[in-house]
């Protein structure tokens, strides 16, 4: 009883605490994550077509787009640029393989002051494990329904 | 034998010091956003350099802490040998900012851990130890750095992410007072900058000490409203416990709670019959300009309310521009393995009554 009570004021406080809270414009938010995310892309789409143009086939066009786009990321983490991309774009600058690249590149400088092993080894990928861990699960369950789904003949 | 009682215990969780308990000295040090804030010609030291020398964050922040001690004991023209112990605390895990810095000075220590809350917990037991007779001078210290704490709580600084507006933004900043029995003396003033306005000084007078206050938050992103219960709590108690009003304080200042927590705590005090936001100020709101350093909802960190109480409030109160205030530095205890695992984030506050004193002659 005394429980449920404590429970219902926590709720109350927590709906109180909500609605005093600014928060940012969802509509806003999602604009700049467009034009941010659709920049980056659009980027993307230049760094292929110029690399199809020096007479580079479709994959590999597109892995030179991918390796750029990290170098760029990369590049603009360590000058300290990205994390105000970051801030403006939000997810539109996460998405894309420069925000993986970037929460790769953060920890990496951040903890080379614990030493090559236990800083930059152990932490550099705090941020991008799940990422890696779940993405590469979540595709092994792809790739056993594509299986799946072939040997029942409804995809050939 | 002629032996006072070191301070009578009033109400269920304060005490009124019957021994005068004197600040002689402080000294505040910050970072270079700090130095650009509204209170930005009031810091003894703003060093533009985030590493300030250092090759770590941590050891940044040692020397900040450090640098604030030394300038508090230069102030009081006093030597390491003069201070019989100190309380220290900082936000890092084991609070090793404080161990690195100050512990290093060879001063017979103490570390504490009270979050943002530590410099009215240092300032508390400080004043009990003083007012107790165990020391002729104890040096009280507390400091924060953004990018360690950064590093500590949240995401390494590179990392492009958005920050909720009712994120606060961690104060790189320390401050240092040097506590005695007796009071500042125009002799060392002639030589040094204790902390005398002509002949005022400032004393403190009463503590209430906080109780963990958890109203079941979980957002670590929203300090204010996990840390305004408590704020609200030691406000109220302290009321109880000396028979106060509002009207006996000329003002209120909390730690860190940000404009989030501010409008919070108004609300919940109102709830209880008390209105003081004619007097009330947070010391997180204090020391950036939310609409131009772009802090969010204010400045957080034990430095915030140990750098805004030495650089501006003290002096302040030395002058005599209030006559009795109410310091209430606020603190969040969470660590990231409970904030993982799960678990609400409980507040704690520690109310500390400062006075303006005329020096006894």
């Amino acid at each position: 009883m005394n429980n449920q009570k404590q429970q219902e004021q926590q709720k109350k406080y927590a709906n109180y605490v909500k609605n005093i809270t600014p928060t940012h414009s969802l509509p806003l938010n999602m604009a700049k994550a467009f034009l941010t995310g659709g920049l980056i892309c659009v980027l993307g789409q230049i760094i292929t077509n110029f690399a199809k143009a020096q007479g580079l086939d479709q994959d590999m066009a597109g892995t030179w787009c991918s390796v750029t786009l990290v170098l760029i990321s990369v590049l603009l983490t360590g000058f300290n640029i990205y994390p105000k991309i970051g801030k403006f774009g939000g997810a539109g600058s996460l998405v894309p393989i420069t925000g993986f690249a970037n929460s790769v590149a953060a920890p990496a400088i951040e903890y080379k002051a614990e030493g090559q092993v236990f800083g930059i080894g152990c932490k550099i990928f705090t941020i991008a494990g799940p990422v890696i861990l779940y993405g590469i699960m979540s595709s092994w369950a792809a790739g056993v329904i594509y299986y799946l789904l072939k040997i029942m003949g409804v995809i050939s | 034998m002629n032996k006072q009682t070191p301070a009578r215990l009033t109400g269920s969780a304060s005490m009124l010091f019957q021994n005068p308990v004197y600040i002689t000295s402080c000294a505040s040090v910050v970072g270079k956003k700090e130095g650009e804030g509204p209170l930005g010609d009031k810091f003894d030291l703003i060093c533009e350099d985030p590493m300030f020398g250092e090759d770590t964050w941590e050891a940044a922040e040692s020397t900040m802490q450090k640098e604030a001690a030394s300038l508090a004991l230069g102030k009081a023209g006093l030597t390491t040998g003069d201070i019989r112990m100190t309380f220290a605390g900082d936000l890092l895990a084991q609070t090793t900012a404080s161990s690195f810095g100050i512990a290093g000075m060879g001063i017979p220590f103490y570390g504490l851990f009270g979050a943002c809350s530590t410099m009215g917990e240092s300032l508390s037991l400080g004043a009990m130890s003083i007012a107790a007779g165990y020391g002729e001078h104890i040096l009280c210290a507390t400091s924060s750095h953004f990018a360690s704490a950064e590093k500590e709580f949240r995401f390494p600084l590179a990392y492009g992410n958005q920050r909720p507006l009712s994120a606060t933004w961690t104060v790189t900043g320390s401050g240092a007072c040097v506590l005695s029995g007796t009071p500042p003396t125009q002799e060392i003033f002639q030589k040094t900058e204790p902390l005398l306005v002509s002949d005022g000084c400032v004393q403190i007078t009463g503590l209430t000490t906080g109780k963990l206050v958890d109203y079941g938050l979980k957002d670590s992103l929203n300090m204010g409203g996990c840390m305004a219960p408590a704020a609200c709590d030691t406000i109220y108690q302290n009321f109880c416990d000396f028979n106060r009003t509002p009207n006996d304080y000329d003002a209120i200042f909390t730690g860190d709670l940000g404009a989030v927590g501010k409008r919070i705590l108004l609300d919940l005090l109102a709830e209880k019959g008390y209105d003081i936001e004619s007097i009330y100020q947070d010391c997180g709101l204090l020391i950036f300009d939310g609409e131009t350093q772009d802090t969010h909802s204010g400045g957080s960190g034990c430095g915030c309310s140990a750098s805004v109480l030495t650089a501006y409030i003290l002096p302040e109160l030395a002058k005599g521009t209030w006559n009795r205030i109410l310091f209430v530095p606020t603190g969040a205890l969470l660590s990231k393995t409970s904030f993982n695992e799960g678990d609400s984030i409980p507040g704690i506050a520690h109310a500390v009554v400062l006075e303006h004193t005329p020096i006894p002659s």
